[in-house]
């Protein structure tokens, strides 16, 4: 088969500007064969390449002392003692959940589950943080029940638990939704298994499922912007199957086990081509393949499809030559495949035979180490506007307003279409802050938690960046865990735009100024740029997915609380109304300064509720919808009644931050007050459970209205 | 009590039903799907949940052709004890062992929740420890959990008293609320929830607990 001749339009329909093309003439001296273009594509673009986040995502501190493995690795590893480790990410899935949403986001978290389990790792738990279009978009609907049964369909049948997660509306996501999917699992510290090829002459081994057409250059569509022609790129989405990714993973485990494992990279984006570069580039050696020897699963596929296909449940691994037959053994056990499709080599060349033919011969550092990185120019976001006064509103018709805004609204819709107790280890479900997953076969536990408030970010990248790491570590610190450490899935739109650049720089500060305070460094993460459609940007959206670990399972602050109990206010409020819930709710407005975060406060307050937690019953943290919208949430998971005494609107919904609610009987107060008098936090008693009413000031509902609102709106709204 | 637990491809509760057999003191062998024997001196088989062969073609179809299901057939027509855990009810039914079907919920979707339940019999070796008539709380997760069965089969399973468990709130249409049955002989027992998921307090419930301890009370009795 012969290849076509390159041309300037199929330069660029390979996401390759003028500039870097002629850095690939100069690379190599010569023109580059189809499938050598297809490989420098695959390996080029912002999705692999990093290009324009690079020089910003060195200054994100990714050290300390329980750190095993931070970022470069398919996944972060983290020290939790007694000779374990959590391995754990957070990835995008975006362009390919909203071309189709089913198949997008099922391979979204096939994706994740694979850079977990490549290193070693046993799954043990999953999130998934959405955002979509609003509510009443005409394809919203649509999105969100593909992409919450896609998610449901792969990790439910894999056999993860999905512990928690968000999901957001707001118009910004119309043209581009987000799906962005952590998960994180358990292995023993010293089995960690890495990517790095060593040994030369060792063969190399294609594991798993057969390739075929599906997702021939997926990463190149996920690093360009959406316009009308979306529809054509149905076919760059690949298919999932998670039967086959759970096969892949026992087959794994087994075969680790056996030592036969040198080094292992899973086959995600860019497919073959990363895969074998990444191997050979951080193992400094050279990778021979013979395409010849690559099981398939459709006739006639040329060179350049089989490196560019983004068939899901593939690995790569460099073998142990002596191990070959127990290997093998385990894969036929699986009915898998596994064949040796190469070999590592001495020299600094990626070679590609078909057919008795080169099809490729590059030099292989150059695909990753000489890939083009920029600078881009950025413009720092203009301070935002003081917020303008706000009337006093009803605070129970606030109240009402969010629980009937599917943002605020229960999620149950969602968070049943997944399995959330499969390994039977589920200690807290979703539904309310962190997710909780016992250490199996101990008494130690994880939590988890993802979270970003874009409308801060967009507002104030810094701040927002900030925020986010926050309000992790507090709904970490809100269940009585320690926060260990950070995965970053940062979501932006055009990287060319200064004003975009400036937001992801802004926010990429805030990040570490957090992350460094609160010491939870980042080990992982993602970058997804281009999140535009037809030139308008998504909200700037770097979630933050963070672990933190348990000591001991009697000592998770899970209660819920009791007619008598006090309602108790950690932290200091000044009444911030800007960017808030309740203004983008009640107002319709988006407007004012995002709220300012005191990393020393934040720290001291959450080290406070650690140090106390025994004598904490129930605790959460305050953030969508202030003190009134955790008081809600506190009382509808108790079944009692709350009555808030001040009912000024910028006390009740505003959004200050470092701020904890916590509900416990009067004699263990008292014990708190005295305890936060001497740790220097600030502590107020703002009202009582009781009864079966929530009241704010004069104003009040039945408990059991405003609960069916809660229940029922995000239903209505999409179902 | 020694219990073997069959392990598909695509078993994902089968660590999980191990350990509530062995929380109950029994001793467990894993089983692979490809094995044509059970292991000597066995008391009760366990088939685990998960999504066997993917789910493809039928839930449990295909694991109900695999070669150690026709020892487990034959194991239980030998008056031997089988336990089917929601994918396992599954292909319990598909392999006749027990009447009916499992099809997709009515509302469609996968549904996860903590369930009520009813304890519609005692006379059973996996009910016995219950109140006859209690309500207990296990988790349910199921796409397919909606029991459909054909009228005379529904009028043997009622005066045969072999209504194990009906769902209080029904999640999934079931005919009748079933949400397990039991065979002829009553020592085969289908079921939609996971009791494995509800053995230790930290779970969130320990009603599940009881359908293990009914059973080592039978074994250590026999």
């Amino acid at each position: 088969m012969t290849e076509p001749e390159l041309t300037d339009g199929l330069i660029a329909a390979h996401g390759l500007s003028p500039d870097e093309y002629q850095r690939i003439l100069d690379i190599i001296g010569r023109s580059p064969t189809f499938t050598e273009l297809g490989i420098f594509s695959a390996m080029w673009n912002e999705h692999c390449s990093y290009k324009s986040s690079k020089k910003w995502l060195r200054i994100l501190p990714t050290d300390g002392p329980q750190v095993i493995c931070g970022p470069g690795e398919n996944a972060g590893v983290v020290d939790i003692g007694d000779g374990q480790a959590v391995v754990f990410k957070m990835e995008s899935h975006n362009h390919p959940s909203y071309i189709e949403p089913y198949q997008g986001a099922a391979t979204g978290v096939g994706g994740i589950l694979r850079d977990v389990f490549t290193m070693g790792a046993r799954p043990i738990a999953a999130m998934n943080a959405l955002s979509f279009g609003s509510p009443d978009h005409p394809k919203t609907k649509s999105l969100v029940s593909g992409v919450v049964a896609g998610v449901g369909g792969y990790g439910n049948c894999f056999g993860v638990p999905t512990v928690g997660g968000e999901v957001r509306f707001h118009p910004a996501y119309n043209g581009n939704c987000l799906v962005n999917a952590f998960a994180a699992g358990l292995a023993d510290a010293d089995k960690i298994f890495y990517s790095a090829a060593s040994g030369v002459g060792m063969p190399v081994v294609y594991l798993g499922a057969k390739t075929g057409r599906d997702g021939v250059g997926g990463a190149t569509m996920a690093s360009a912007e959406f316009d009308d022609t979306i529809e054509d790129k149905r076919p760059t989405v690949q298919v999932g199957d998670p039967f086959t990714e759970k096969r892949l993973m026992e087959a794994c485990q087994e075969l680790m086990r056996t030592g036969a494992v040198i080094s292992i990279q899973d086959m995600g984006a860019a497919g073959l081509t990363c895969s074998a570069v990444e191997m050979g580039d951080k193992g400094n050696l050279g990778v021979k393949l013979n395409l010849d020897d690559v099981p398939v699963r459709e006739e006639n596929m040329t060179a350049y499809e089989m490196m560019l296909s983004e068939s899901q449940e593939r690995m790569l691994m460099v073998l142990d030559p002596a191990k070959e037959d127990a290997a093998k053994a385990v894969f036929e056990k699986w009915d898998l495949d596994f064949a040796i499709v190469g070999e590592t080599i001495a020299e600094d060349r990626f070679l590609i035979e078909h057919n008795g033919k080169v099809m490729a011969d590059l030099p292989l550092k150059a695909l990753s180490g000489n890939a083009p990185e920029y600078d881009r120019p950025w413009v720092e976001t203009p301070a935002a506007e003081p917020l303008e006064d706000l009337p006093q509103v009803d605070g129970i018709d606030a109240l009402k307003a969010l629980l009937s805004s599917p943002n605020y609204a229960r999620k149950q819709w969602v968070w049943e279409q997944y399995d959330s107790q499969v390994m039977a280890d589920t200690l807290v479900a979703p539904g309310s802050g962190a997710g909780i997953v016992r250490v199996h076969g101990t008494t130690k536990a994880l939590a988890f938690t993802s979270d970003v408030t874009p409308r801060y970010v967009k507002a104030n990248p810094v701040e927002g960046g900030k925020q986010a790491v926050a309000e992790a570590y507090r709904n970490l610190t809100a269940v009585g865990a320690k926060p260990l450490a950070t995965t970053d899935n940062l979501n932006f739109g055009n990287p060319e735009k200064p004003e975009i650049m400036g937001q992801f720089v802004g926010a990429i500060k805030g990040i570490g100024a957090a992350v460094a305070a609160l010491d939870m460094p980042i080990v992982s993460g993602n970058v997804s740029l281009y999140n535009e459609t037809d030139g308008t940007g998504i909200l700037p959206t770097p979630t933050i997915g963070a672990v933190g670990l348990i000591d001991d399972i009697d000592h998770i602050i899970s209660g819920t609380v009791r007619d008598g109990h006090l309602a108790i206010l950690v932290g200091d409020t000044t009444g911030h109304l800007g960017q808030s819930a309740l203004l983008a709710e009640v107002f319709n407005r988006e407007d004012g300064d995002a709220p300012a975060v005191d990393l020393d406060t934040e720290k001291r307050n959450g080290d406070f509720i650690r140090a106390e937690r025994d004598w904490i019953d129930v605790c959460t943290d305050i953030s969508d919808g202030g003190l009134a919208m955790a008081a809600f949430e506190m009382a509808y998971a108790g079944g009692v009644g709350v009555c808030l005494d001040d009912d000024t609107t910028a006390f009740a919904f505003g959004e200050d931050q470092g701020r904890y609610l916590i509900g416990c009987s009067f004699d263990k107060a008292e014990a708190l007050m005295i305890a936060a008098g001497n740790a220097g936090v600030t502590l107020s008693t703002v009202g009582k459970f009781t009864g079966d009413t929530v009241r704010i000031g004069r104003s009040e509902a039945p408990l059991a209205d405003l609960s069916h609102l809660f229940e029922t709106s995000f239903e209505a709204a999409l179902a | 009590m020694k219990a073997a637990v069959i392990v598909f491809p695509g078993s994902n509760c089968d660590r999980d039903l191990a350990e509530g057999f062995r929380k109950a003191g029994a001793d467990v062998n894993m089983v692979w799907h490809k094995d044509t024997d059970l292991p000597e001196g066995i008391d009760i088989v366990g088939v685990p949940g998960g999504f066997s062969f993917g789910d493809y073609l039928r839930c449990g179809a295909i694991a109900a052709r695999s070669p150690i299901s026709q020892a487990v057939v034959a194991f239980a027509q030998k008056g031997g004890h089988v336990l089917g855990i929601c994918n396992g009810f599954q292909v319990l039914c598909e392999t006749g062992l027990l009447p009916g079907v499992l099809m997709r919920n009515a509302g469609l979707k996968f549904v996860c929740r903590q369930q009520v339940l009813r304890v519609e019999t005692q006379q059973s070796p996996f009910t016995q420890e219950f109140a006859q008539g209690a309500e207990i709380t296990i988790p349910i997760a199921h796409h397919d959990g909606n029991y459909s069965v054909a009228d005379e089969e529904m009028k043997q399973l009622q005066d045969q008293d072999r209504i194990a468990f009906r769902y209080i709130d029904n999640p999934n249409g079931s005919m009748g609320d079933i949400a397990g049955v039991l065979s002829e002989n009553r020592r085969v027992l289908g079921m939609m929830p996971h009791p494995e998921r509800a053995v230790e307090d930290p779970q969130g419930g320990t009603d599940g607990a009881k359908l293990f301890a009914s059973l080592t009370r039978i074994m250590t009795l026999a």
